[in-house]
């Protein structure tokens, strides 16, 4: 019974949650938004209170429900656990508890927390990890699965499905996921739950917490004829059969030897009554999940991105014109190389991101302007970084500051929005096309969404002829629309430098 | 005409024989002196074969060589992945395009109207090969002097232009040659072209020698050249004279476009002078046949088994003055339903001709833009697809899907067709914002638009769209 009611709960929670980083629609945000809220690192990184104590109380109530339950990561290894189990059945055995493992990692995964090296605390947190692999992985297959559609739908002349671009927006981050699922494969199809129970520190911090929970699962011994089918089916190597105990710090209250066990020997029951010896297991449970959503703000952490860009195309030079029809190749943009990089209106400055970012790519999966990536940097790897080669930060979109569970991105209005200066554009007339090539052009100015740029004439007697950029840089917020447009290719001839701190204008 | 026909349906009924519909084509000939001797043929549908003996010929009053009234553009070659050549970059299908040829010949057409420019430089080539497999008086074939770029202007490379024709085309005759788009670019540009390098007097004795049959230029845009050169009719002789016509241009192309001129006046001077007139863009490159759903009703409920496109056809047919009027026929049932037009000709009536007017008023109330996807314009130096971008507008206009306001009940789904449409048809960096104005592609559109603007049209109201701003 335990069994079933866990295993559907994770299968709900964990097929919602993997849509939330799969839909494109903003739909998914809208009602399953608060799944990304109750991950604990994110709660914390938040300063969600609320959550926190909820999280908290469920593991001393329940144990590591939360484990088996609400962690994606968690629910993933099962999964990998249970092809496992097909594989060969019974395949588990007991092992003692490597305390000083995992206490070591949480004390790394504190210290880089407290010192802002991102990267470190993006690689070990849980809900991270598993948005990198829900990203990279699973999202190129449901856009080609929904391409496929979008390809009938066109053809049906229908608009219900529609195309979207599938991109590597970071190789070091697309290699970072490609190396967790393999990982996590092995050792999750070996051994079950490893990684929770060694590396995982949000996995030693409730460990902790549920040694001392309310309800938990524990051995009759009179009924006990130590066949051993528990150990061999516990899928975090907790139960110790020669003393009948278990470790109450790795189990996940998976309920698999419960019912597993041929005598009823197992029950899930409460801690004073265990103690005092059970005679009947008979529990009685109620898997509880709170489904608290709140709005965090936030305190620390860290990730990001950058980009390895497969970029889009435009334009060459102007082409002999000697027939009809026909398109000119167009140039790729690339990358460019700001002094500052740039992070979307909503993370207050490079900072605050740095600081609250768990890089779980909530945001890099619903922006839908091709703007944010996962950075490359070494202490920020993972984090969310905007760059404008294949489109720009849109005026009216603000669905990175919707998703963000950490605070890392606070939600932000749309007219807040057009006021949140996260850069200056900054002119270049070395590759400015009416410098160079005597030409109109005007595009950067003509899309200022703010009406920061005032093109002036190139020369004062001919006001109609070419004109330069001229940005006024209280106005401009560094939305990217005049880098997007510029015809200068590879590299904008106007490109937006970030700010380090980002400021209402 | 109407006489002879009798339906599949009546035929049936009239023999009584309910159940004998399959195979009935194989036994006509027993068959059809039990039902009607008026009965020539039994018909596949309701409309009936395309008869291969029923082509409308005009004759062309120099040499009296019969001209089928249908002509065939050759600037719409099919291509491999089942577009035209002009708008993939995939290569032609040569052998639909043979197909389409073979076809066309063995339903009348005689008319092949090709240029050295036309599907990127290839069109010549493949036209030429499809043709060489006929006999060289089955068909006549018209190419050009074509003037796109100016490095091409030199007596030089203007000769090298005029002479790979004939290799192209596999013919040592052309029976028809004509001076492109003359025009565009007004006088100046007519002179640089034509004139100074002597070209127009070499074409002259191009003609004297034979190796020309018939002389002739083909006009868009600057309304002097025009004149000019039927003023100097009698210096030049112009055997034909190409221009565009259509009901919608007849009357209102100046009003459309103040560089343009109607086509009753164009048509009106040539007539003057006795001077046959090929048509080309009969359908304005489809915008009379794709057009609002509004306009389609009030055609089809005049006659339901007739095309859209039909009516522009019998509309410019029915001029006696007319030669031939060429359509870019890229798929076969493009094709077959102009010959349906054609094979013969149904002129239209009086009633007809103000009805079309009516509807050439109609067309003028709905605010698109005058494209005819011809593609002069391309390629645009900074990679924007022009056509792309003004048909994708033209389409939401004619479908209905595109909202006055945010008011409007229809407006979600209408943004949803125009957003989701715009990115099926156009990759971001070939859309409108990516327009810079630099003003190349307009001295090359035959229907002056202003290109620029119109694009900055389609942006502003993809931009609006986007932000969900109104209207």
């Amino acid at each position: 019974m335990l069994r079933k009611i866990r295993v559907t709960l994770a299968v709900i929670f964990f097929i919602l949650i993997t849509l939330l980083f799969l839909d494109f629609t903003g739909l998914a945000h809208k009602y399953l938004g608060w799944m990304a809220k109750i991950q604990f690192l994110p709660a914390v990184l938040s300063l969600n209170v609320i959550i926190i104590c909820a999280l908290v109380l469920l593991t001393i109530v329940f144990g590591r429900i939360y484990c088996s339950v609400i962690c994606p990561l968690g629910v993933m290894q099962d999964i990998f656990g249970w092809m496992g189990k097909k594989a060969k059945k019974n395949r588990y055995t007991y092992s003692k508890a490597k305390n000083w493992l995992r206490y070591t990692v949480l004390g790394i995964f504190i210290l880089a927390l407290v010192l802002g090296i991102a990267s470190l605390v993006a690689l070990l947190a849980p809900y991270s990890s598993y948005g990198r692999i829900a990203q990279n992985l699973l999202s190129p297959i449901y856009l080609w699965g929904n391409n496929a559609l979008a390809y009938f739908a066109e053809r049906a002349d229908s608009y219900t499905f529609y195309h979207k671009d599938v991109w590597i927006r970071s190789l070091p981050t697309f290699i970072v996921a490609v190396a967790s699922i393999v990982i996590l494969f092995v050792l999750a199809f070996r051994n079950g739950r490893t990684y929770c129970n060694t590396i995982c520190p949000v996995g030693t911090v409730l460990g902790t917490l549920s040694r001392f929970s309310i309800f938990r699962p524990a051995i009759d011994k009179s009924k006990c004829v130590n066949c051993s089918l528990c150990v061999k089916n516990c899928k975090a190597s907790c139960i110790d059969i020669k003393n009948h105990k278990i470790d109450y710090s790795r189990c996940v209250v998976c309920g698999d030897c419960i019912s597993k066990c041929k005598k009823d020997a197992i029950s899930y029951t409460s801690k004073r009554y265990a103690e005092n010896g059970i005679n009947e297991g008979q529990e009685k449970r109620t898997a509880n999940t709170e489904k608290v959503s709140e709005e965090g703000m936030g305190r620390r952490s860290f990730i990001a991105t950058a980009s390895v860009l497969a970029a889009s195309a435009a334009v060459a030079k102007a082409q002999d014109k000697l027939t009809d029809g026909g398109f000119a190749p167009i140039v790729p943009k690339e990358v460019i190389k700001r002094e500052t990089e740039i992070v979307p209106p909503g993370a207050v400055g490079l900072g605050h991101l740095t600081s609250h970012c768990t890089g779980c790519q909530l945001c890099v999966a619903a922006c839908p302007n091709k703007v944010l990536r996962p950075s490359s940097d070494l202490m920020t790897l993972m984090q969310p970084r905007s760059s404008y080669e294949s489109g720009f930060c849109r005026p009216e979109c603000t669905k990175c500051s919707e998703v963000c569970p950490a605070g890392a991105i606070k939600k932000i209005g749309r007219e807040e929005k057009s006021s949140i200066q996260i850069g200056h554009a900054v002119w270049d007339a070395s590759l400015c096309l009416p410098m160079v090539d005597n030409v109109t052009c005007g595009n950067c100015g003509r899309h200022c969404p703010t009406g920061a740029i005032e093109m002036v004439a190139v020369d004062p007697d001919n006001e109609k002829g070419p004109q330069f950029p001229v940005v006024d840089e209280s106005k401009c917020i560094g939305c990217g629309a005049c880098e997007y447009v510029c015809p200068a290719r590879p590299l904008s001839a106007i490109y937006v430098e970030g700010h380090q701190q980002h400021k209402l204008i | 005409m109407k006489d002879n026909k009798i339906t599949r349906r009546s035929f049936v009924k009239k023999a009584g024989l309910g159940s004998a519909i399959i195979g009935a084509a194989a036994v006509t000939g027993g068959l059809a002196g039990c039902s009607s001797k008026k009965t020539e043929k039994v018909e596949s549908g309701p409309l009936g074969p395309i008869p291969t003996d029923k082509m409308t010929y005009r004759t062309n009053p120099k040499t009296g060589e019969k001209v089928s009234l249908l002509g065939y553009g050759c600037m719409r070659i099919p291509s491999i992945d089942n577009t035209s050549t002009r708008e993939s970059d995939s290569a032609i299908d040569q052998e639909m395009w043979n197909k389409l040829v073979d076809y066309a010949i063995e339903h009348g057409v005689t008319y092949f109207d090709t240029s050295p420019a036309y599907c990127k430089g290839q069109s010549e080539k493949a036209t030429g090969i499809a043709l060489s497999r006929h006999k060289r008086e089955e068909y006549t074939i018209a190419t050009k002097l074509s003037n796109f770029a100016p490095q091409t202007w030199s007596r030089e490379e203007s000769i090298k232009m005029y002479r790979n024709s004939f290799k192209e085309l596999q013919v040592d005759y052309i029976d028809y040659y004509l001076l492109h788009s003359v025009g565009n670019g007004g006088m100046e540009t007519f002179e640089n072209r034509y004139l100074k390098n002597g070209m127009l007097d070499f074409l002259v004795k191009e003609r004297e020698a034979g190796r020309i049959r018939n002389l002739g230029f083909s006009y868009h845009g600057d309304v002097s050249v025009f004149n000019y050169l039927l003023e100097n009719h009698d210096k030049y002789k112009w055997d034909f004279v190409q221009i565009q016509m259509n009901y919608l241009d007849w009357k209102h192309a100046n009003e459309l476009n103040k560089r343009n001129q109607d086509a009753e006046y164009l048509y009106g001077e040539l007539q003057k002078r006795g001077i046959p007139a090929v048509i080309m863009e009969p359908l304005l490159g489809g915008r009379l046949s794709n057009v609002h759903e509004h306009v389609a009703e009030t055609l089809k409920r005049r006659k339901p088994q007739n095309s859209v496109a039909s009516w522009a056809f019998r509309w410019v047919g029915s001029f006696p003055g007319v030669l031939t009027v060429l359509s870019g026929m890229t798929y076969m049932e493009h094709l077959q339903d102009n010959l349906r037009s054609y094979c013969p000709l149904e002129p239209v009536t009086e009633e007809d001709m103000e009805f079309l007017e009516e509807t050439a008023q109609m067309l003028l109330k709905y605010p698109t833009i005058p494209c005819n996807d011809c593609k002069y314009c391309m390629p645009c130096p900074y990679g924007i697809d022009i056509p792309g971008n003004l048909l994708h507008f033209n389409k939401c206009i004619n479908e209905g899907n595109m909202p006055s306001s945010k008011q409007d009940p229809e407006y979600r789904k209408a943004r949803k067709a125009f957003l989701v449409g715009y990115a099926r048809k156009l990759a971001p960096e070939r859309m409108a914002d990516h327009c810079v104005g630099c003003r190349h592609c307009v001295p090359h559109c035959p229907q002056n638009i202003d290109i620029p603007a119109q694009l900055q049209r389609v942006d502003q109201y993809y931009e609006k769209l986007m932000r969900g701003e109104e209207l």
